[in-house]
């Protein structure tokens, strides 16, 4: 990833190419096939991860002990059907699996934000003004680094307790070295560019000018830092909710279904591991296409490349 | 040569420092620590008691001070829920940990290399597209999940590999029982199989996808052209010139991965109930044993850092264009 932050080289953007360059992306989506699928997966997801409530079947926490642990298929209450199956509280698992898409993108994309935010304006400030600022910044993000992020993650968990919000800035704060290193390398390249002398010599102040003059033309490699991101993100959630240090126990996500089905895998239980973790794979699989593809889009030395 | 050693050293320490700080702010977050040592039921007084016998009425820079002191000495207090030092308990657990950590890395990168090479090498055909798709799969796949799918599949549905258990190498290596640890050799990888798997094949996906591209600039660099011009034999060139260059950003990989594959382990042995750190801080996490949570993390963190040392400076060695 962080050779990725290295090399990305970006023109600058202005109003006047943008419609340009998004038919460019439009044709260029249409000729790789796979990117144009991935898009409408991850159009489904956020379609169930919306209406979630209003398109699953049953209620996905109501528990039917007469009926746990029926497979797929297999007849529900009240004449309904557990399509994929029913957990060990006779939960159906189709309707959990559509709550968990919430969670799951909630979870992934406010950590892309939070992380995004931060680090965005650290690696502006960083690049910005250099010297000790620069030093300061950077020396916390390597020490951030010189832990394995998973392990940090718990640390501060089980500390804080489980929940959605404490799961966010976790993931969060987990990221934004990320942001702040390619924002870093990209502003001390942008700062002696003429567009930036000029509006330095029009008198702009200095949160103007980063703000407004160099972080549009940042914009294009953050997109595709943070689409890998939101993958790799979603991944750690669900590896947190699998040790227990997700969201409450309530709550449906990919990862705590994941977590119940392990206790039913020697009886062969395989639909509640399958289902969730099929789910995960899509949507993960999904962003990393997407990614790819808008590396590449923007920047072309790089399919050269690999 | 001694200046950079010096300058990586210095640099480690600032890092370890760092770590213990953010683990001393991790405990301070939730508000009074001293909740997180004492039991639901406990009194007012006896809260009183623990938190002087922990010092947390002190002022916040003596406790960093207390509290670094006593890591120092590998001191992290007693577990609540074993009642024994929590150092200790980690100690134990750590060599299944390695263990797996090291075979998921002999796999992931001794997979990575020949992958890559051979994807970059037949470029665009499907030998490359299969190994790419493959790649692109194994990073989109949560480790865990592949492990419970292994666990279906080639263990109950199969029955080719086991499900659980572990056959320990290091701790009779350790006991001075040398013959043990050989003869354990088969078993204990027969073992490590799946579990292995699970964790690197996320690593093994990503690096194959680094040594390719790493390859292809190689490749296309004017000394393979010369090398390829004078006549040389493209397995030679591919060997002696290639190769030689293109496994060195793998190199600088390899200290950051193994990080991300003891983070992997921590998740994939509460799978498989391997004895290691990871299924030790699971149960430590339900029991809220925060103290065997807190060594377990900083005794992986200072591994990752040391081994991370380590490899900077093998790789000053092996690469002379690193200033010195």
């Amino acid at each position: 990833m962080t050779n990725l932050a290295d090399t990305i080289a970006i023109a600058p953007v202005t109003r006047s190419n943008f419609s340009r360059e998004l038919r460019r992306a439009g044709r260029s989506m249409v000729a790789a096939k796979w990117p144009l699928l991935a898009l409408a997966i991850l159009f489904v997801v956020l379609v169930v991860a919306i209406f979630g409530p209003w398109l699953s079947p049953l209620d996905p926490n109501r528990q039917n002990i007469m009926l746990r642990l029926a497979g797929p298929m297999a007849p529900g209450p009240n004449g309904a059907t557990f399509m994929l199956g029913s957990d060990a509280l006779g939960r159906d698992v189709l309707s959990r699996l559509l709550y968990g898409a919430r969670v799951s993108l909630l979870v992934g994309i406010s950590a892309i934000l939070v992380g995004g935010t931060i680090g965005t304006v650290a690696g502006l400030l960083s690049g910005y003004f250099g010297g000790w600022i620069d030093d300061v910044i950077m020396r916390m993000g390597d020490i951030q680094l010189a832990f394995p992020f998973i392990l940090l993650a718990i640390m501060f968990l089980v500390v804080l307790g489980p929940g959605v919000v404490n799961l966010i800035l976790v993931l969060g704060i987990g990221q934004w070295v990320t942001y702040a290193r390619i924002v870093r390398a990209q502003t001390l390249s942008l700062r002696e560019k003429e567009f930036v002398e000029a509006a330095r010599a029009m008198g702009d102040s200095t949160i103007s000018i980063m703000f407004r003059t160099i972080l549009p033309n940042i914009v294009a490699p953050l997109t595709v830092i943070a689409s890998f991101n939101v993958a790799s993100v979603i991944l750690a959630e669900a590896s947190l909710s699998f040790l227990g240090l997700g969201v409450p126990p309530q709550t449906p996500t990919w990862g705590s279904m994941l977590a119940q089905s392990r206790d039913q895998l020697i009886a062969n239980r395989w639909w509640l591991a399958v289902f969730p973790g099929m789910a995960i794979v899509v949507t993960v699989l999904s962003f990393n296409i997407i990614g790819d593809w808008l590396r590449d889009l923007l920047d072309p030395r790089l399919k050269e490349r690999g | 040569m001694w200046t950079f050693i010096i300058r990586r050293l210095l640099q480690s320490v600032v890092v370890i420092l760092g770590v213990t700080l953010i683990s001393f702010v991790a405990l301070q977050i939730g508000g009074d620590p001293t909740f997180l040592f004492v039991s639901e039921r406990a009194t007012d007084e006896e809260i009183e008691l623990i938190r002087k016998a922990l010092g947390f009425d002190q002022p916040l820079h003596i406790q960093y001070l207390t509290y670094l002191g006593n890591i120092l000495q590998g001191d992290f207090g007693n577990s609540l829920s074993y009642r024994q030092p929590a150092m200790e308990i980690v100690l134990g657990a750590l060599p299944a940990t390695i263990e797996l950590t090291v075979f998921s890395m002999i796999f992931a990168i001794g997979l990575a290399i020949p992958f890559g090479v051979f994807a970059a090498l037949y470029r665009g055909t499907p030998v490359d597209g299969g190994i790419m798709t493959l790649a692109m799969f194994g990073q989109s796949i949560p480790n865990f999940w592949l492990g419970i799918m292994m666990i279906l599949f080639f263990g109950l549905h199969l029955k080719w590999f086991p499900i659980s258990g572990h056959v320990p190498l290091i701790m009779p290596l350790l006991q001075g029982e040398f013959l043990t640890a050989v003869t354990n050799i088969p078993k204990s990888i027969y073992y490590m199989i799946l579990p292995g798997i699970a964790v690197g094949f996320y690593s093994l996906s990503r690096n194959a996808r680094l040594v390719r591209s790493s390859m292809l600039e190689v490749l296309s660099q004017d000394y393979v052209r010369t090398a390829r011009s004078k006549g040389i034999s493209e397995r030679a060139v591919v060997i002696n010139h290639a190769l030689r260059n293109a496994w060195l950003p793998v190199v600088t990989m390899v200290g950051l991965e193994f990080g991300f594959l003891l983070g992997g382990v921590v998740v994939i042995e509460t799978v498989f109930s391997w004895p290691g750190i990871g299924r030790l801080v699971f149960t430590a996490i339900n029991q809220k044993d925060i103290p065997v949570v807190q060594a377990s993390v900083i005794v992986l963190s200072v591994i990752f850092i040391a081994l991370n040392l380590i490899v900077d400076l093998i790789y000053a060695r092996i690469d002379p264009r690193v200033k010195l």
